[in-house]
């Protein structure tokens, strides 16, 4: 009986255990589908983002959802009209990255939105910022590309920045290319470690292709 | 067993059933919708954002005692308990905003800030060097700003009415004594510190704060940079010298060391371009500095900097009293200054400064009376004559220390006091033509105690309430001066402010040692200000009034010395600014306009009764134009600076009437100049340049138009000479290197 008792404990709480990582699995599931839609408005990009703070405050061990909680806000921060506030919300990216890296540390991708959340501070007044978080932004994207040389993102982030640089700054598509091809044969080989590991971009690199053509 | 399992089943399928709605409006204080805005219910997944309406709803299973969180960007964390039955639930919140830098209304009224990182600031750090008619001069670039007068025949600023000495310079919190270079009489010099020194600079034109004093109308605030970004080495060619110097940022970023040289010699230019005054020794001026810098356990930081340099001309003018005459001027300036400064953060918010400055200044004089061979006369009759065949050398030794203890209150609201001890010890000697010297010492040690509180009532009203006081030893008094300001968001974007403050100012050295027993000079500002601010356009008004009392009187003693003999001086300024600036209309043209109108008389000194004095025009404007061509790399600067005519006088004791009188006055011509300078980045844009190059092409009055800035008398008053710019034009080329020390090692190897 006393076996029975304790099975029975244990089985309940694997169930519970489960069914709460089902839980997590389901509502990062649902809220990753929403995201290529929620680019079209960037309201629906922050509802992503507070949805994605709220799992990973609920959850306080799990590093994918403060990921996806500022890459969220850093993209909302890019589509952000007001400048005035641009700093403020690549700030609250900042927070949410921070957690992350403490969870999963020296990680590519964390490297990733850090070079984002830079250029996103840059992009406030770039001939005022360029020298300060230009130089941040190009940092952390070599970090990533030493931190894992499969990752196709630190080079989709290479490429599009390229791409947006004027010609006589040693941008323009011709440079850019080069560089977008290479994150096109990494998205190819590239296998998420889960289906909820990071795997965006390889959509937009196809587009900034067809822009140059 | 059965019973059990159905009662398993119910419990599903009623907490399935059980879903509880949570919906609500989140809106502001002033009850207008907060869109964003994220609800969570604490611990779980679930939550809502608001819409642009400012309203949500979800749903939840969870059940009993839970806890609502709201937030949102700029608002507090609002939070209610609520138990969740079966029945829906409506909670409704009105955030409170946050008072964040962000946010907060700025108090700014009567000074104008420049820095890339501070909300409110009108002008970035690259501004101080790209406005083409300062020509990389700190002080000169605030003379495009509205409030200072555009004075060539004498350094510093003229504001608001006020006289150079008027305006004091603070690094670090510590005053600077002669800020600026030692020259010939007539002609403005630069300043001595290079302005890539400094990160921060607030030019105050009136109504600065109660940690700062000895200045009747305006300070000028440096903040010198802390650890560089990187190491970096630069070098610097131009028609003027070079200079070259190096930063080291240690590997753990946590210390850094620097040190530059500069080596100025206007040969070339003054061969290339005419000078009024004939230079028989070219100015030379060799400048050293260093820097450390550390910073301390518990987020502090320790800097050090050390500055010395020397300097060396002759020029000789035609003398106005003979004509066939000439005056022959020689100086020899030996100058340094040394600063350390401790900032810490403390337990509790509190925060403690300490500075500590010491400097020296040593200029040697030598004036001759030349006949036009070049060789010394002394002549006796008319007297006059024999007095302008005299040395004067003065070595001055300055001390202080500050110490002031900062504590953060509630929100952004704080206080800080602190004390400030100066030490100061200046001598000379004059020595006239018959070998008979006269020497004078001044010393002055002045102590003082401040304290100064931050309110922010919300973010959009705050308050600056200061309070100094001050013990000179030379005068033997006290004197006590209050100061305040005041800001109010009008909207978004725009705001009101006004600041008050009574400032103490001791006399001039130049006018010591005197026998008078005397007071402080003081004057009175009330300053009103309206502004509107947004990332790229910047609109603000100022209107002011200035009252001065007890402003020094001179005369003669029995050295015929001109002395301070009573405290009987007063006046007033009065006037309207207008300061615009537009980043957006023209795409990538930055430009900005400034106005001045002042109204100001004053009795001081020697003048025979209250009148607009030499240094004040009555309207003063500037446009400055910037505009960069990617193409080119090359950014093009152009400065127009104007000013109405100003008046002189000839003034002159009158042995009938026994007192001062004019007897003759007049008002100069208006003041126009036109600059232009190009920056030419060869390297911009490259990923990690080896080099990074800036050419700098700067030429001042573009159109040689003519410019008097004032008229010298000779003794006699039947001559007068305009005082005019040294050249008509002035042409400056040069090119600043800069490399990343990883790769210096490469370009000096490349090089030898």
């Amino acid at each position: 009986m006393k076996k029975f008792i304790i099975a029975s404990v244990l089985v309940t709480l694997s169930i519970a255990a489960s069914a709460q990582s089902d839980k997590y699995v389901a509502a990062m599931q649902k809220n990753l589908a929403a995201m290529d839609t929620a680019f079209a408005n960037p309201a629906n990009l922050l509802v992503l983002a507070n949805n994605f703070e709220r799992i990973a405050n609920a959850e306080k061990n799990q590093w994918l959802p403060y990921y996806y909680a500022a890459f969220c806000q850093v993209n909302y921060g890019f589509m952000l009209q007001d400048k005035d506030k641009v700093d403020d919300v690549a700030d609250k990216a900042t927070d949410f990255i921070n957690k992350a890296d403490s969870l999963m540390p020296n990680n590519s991708e964390i490297s990733c939105i850090k070079s984002m959340i830079a250029s996103c501070h840059m992009m406030v007044n770039p001939m005022q910022r360029w020298q300060e978080y230009g130089a941040e932004s190009n940092g952390n994207m070599e970090k990533a590309m030493q931190q894992d040389p499969a990752n196709p993102r630190p080079y989709f982030l290479k490429g599009q920045g390229l791409k947006y640089t004027p010609e006589q700054f040693g941008g323009g598509c011709k440079t850019a290319q080069p560089v977008l091809q290479t994150a096109l044969e990494k998205y190819a080989a590239f296998k998420p470690a889960s289906e909820l590991d990071p795997n965006w971009g390889k959509k937009q690199v196809e587009q900034l292709l067809a822009g140059c053509k | 067993m059965k019973s059990v399992l159905l009662l398993l089943f119910t419990s599903l399928i009623f907490s399935v059933s059980a879903q509880v709605k949570i919906s609500g409006k989140v809106t502001d204080a002033k009850n207008r919708p907060v869109a964003g805005a994220s609800i969570t219910l604490k611990n779980t997944y679930d939550g809502a954002t608001t819409d642009s309406t400012g309203n949500y709803a979800f749903t939840t299973t969870e059940k009993g005692e839970q806890v609502i969180e709201i937030t949102s960007t700029g608002f507090k964390l609002f939070e209610q308990k609520i138990t969740i039955a079966n029945t829906d639930i409506k909670v409704s919140a009105t955030l409170k905003e946050l008072v964040t830098e962000l946010t907060a209304v700025v108090i700014s009224t009567g000074s104008f800030e420049a820095s890339d990182k501070k909300k409110g600031a009108v002008l970035s750090d690259i501004d101080i060097v790209t406005t083409p008619s300062a020509n990389g001069d700190i002080t000169s670039a605030f003379k495009s700003l509205p409030g200072s007068q555009q004075v060539g025949e004498s350094e510093g600023l003229f504001v608001r009415g006020g006289t150079a000495t008027e305006s004091k310079i603070f690094i670090d919190g510590t005053q600077v004594n002669n800020f600026f270079f030692s020259g010939s009489p007539g002609v403005a010099q630069r300043g001595r510190f290079n302005p890539f020194l400094f990160k921060g600079t607030v030019f105050s034109t009136g109504g600065y704060s109660a940690l700062y004093g000895q200045a009747l109308s305006s300070a000028l605030i440096l903040e010198s940079k802390d650890l560089p970004e990187r190491s970096e080495a630069d070098l610097g060619v131009s028609v003027v010298g070079v200079g070259g110097g190096m930063q080291h940022l240690a590997k753990d970023k946590k210390s850094s060391w620097g040190f530059s040289g500069n080596y100025t010699n206007l040969w070339l230019a003054f061969n290339v371009i005419k000078q009024k005054l004939d230079y028989f020794k070219i100015p030379v001026i060799s400048d050293l500095d260093a820097n450390f810098r550390f910073t301390t356990k518990g987020g502090g930081m320790i800097k050090m900097y050390s500055y010395i340099s020397q300097t060396t001309l002759g020029s000789r003018t035609y003398d106005l009293d003979s004509l066939s005459m000439k005056d022959a001027f020689t100086l020899k300036n030996v100058n340094q200054y040394h600063n350390i400064s401790w900032k810490q953060p403390m337990k509790n918010k509190w925060k403690f400064s300490t500075g500590l400055s010491y400097s020296n200044n040593k200029d040697n004089i030598d004036n001759e009376l030349q006949d036009g061979n070049n060789v010394k006369q002394v002549i006796t009759n008319p007297n006059f004559y024999a007095y302008k065949n005299f040395s004067l050398h003065t070595n001055g030794d300055y001390f202080q220390n500050r110490i002031m203890f900062d504590k953060k209150l509630k929100g952004l609201s704080g206080l800080r006091f602190g004390s400030e001890l100066s030490v100061s010890n200046e001598q000379s000697t004059y020595t006239l033509y018959d070998g008979s010297s006269y020497k004078g010492t001044v010393k002055e040690t002045m102590a003082a105690l401040f304290g100064e509180s931050d309110i922010y009532l919300t973010n959009s009203l705050a308050a600056k309430v200061g309070v100094r006081t001050e013990h000179s030893d030379l005068l033997k008094k006290w004197n006590i001066a209050p100061r305040a300001s005041l800001a109010y968001q009008l909207g978004k974007y725009s705001s009101a402010g006004f600041a008050y403050g009574i400032f103490y100012q001791n006399p001039e050295r130049k006018y010591l040692p005197t026998t008078s027993v005397l007071d402080f000079s003081k004057a009175t500002h009330y300053i009103l200000q309206y502004q509107m601010l947004t990332s790229v356009q910047t609109l603000r008004m100022e209107l002011f009034y200035k009252k001065y009392n007890d402003l020094y009187k001179t005369g003669f003693n029995n050295f015929n010395q001109e002395v301070v003999i009573g405290n009987g001086g007063f006046g007033y300024a009065k006037g309207f600014e207008l300061f615009w600036r537009d980043k957006k209309t023209i795409k990538n043209v930055d430009y900005w306009i400034s106005y001045s109108y002042l109204d100001t008389q004053r009795d001081f000194l020697n003048f025979p009764a209250s009148i607009q004095p030499s240094f004040a025009a009555k309207h003063t404007a500037a446009f400055v134009f910037k505009k960069f061509i990617m193409p080119w790399k090359t950014q093009f600067n152009l400065s127009y600076n104007f000013a109405t005519g100003r008046p002189y006088y000839r003034i002159a004791y009158d042995n009938t009437l026994q007192k001062n009188v004019f007897t003759d006055r007049g008002t100069t011509i208006n003041y126009n100049s036109c600059s232009f300078s190009a920056n030419y980045l060869p390297n911009i844009g490259k990923k990690n340049p080896k080099v990074f190059a800036v050419w700098v092409l700067g030429i001042n009055n573009v159109f040689g138009q003519k410019q008097i800035y004032t008229y010298n008398y000779s003794t006699d008053g039947t001559r007068k000479q305009p005082v005019t710019a040294q050249s008509t034009r002035f042409a400056f080329i040069g090119c600043f290197l800069s490399f990343g020390t990883d790769r210096t090692q490469d370009a000096i190897n490349n090089n030898l």
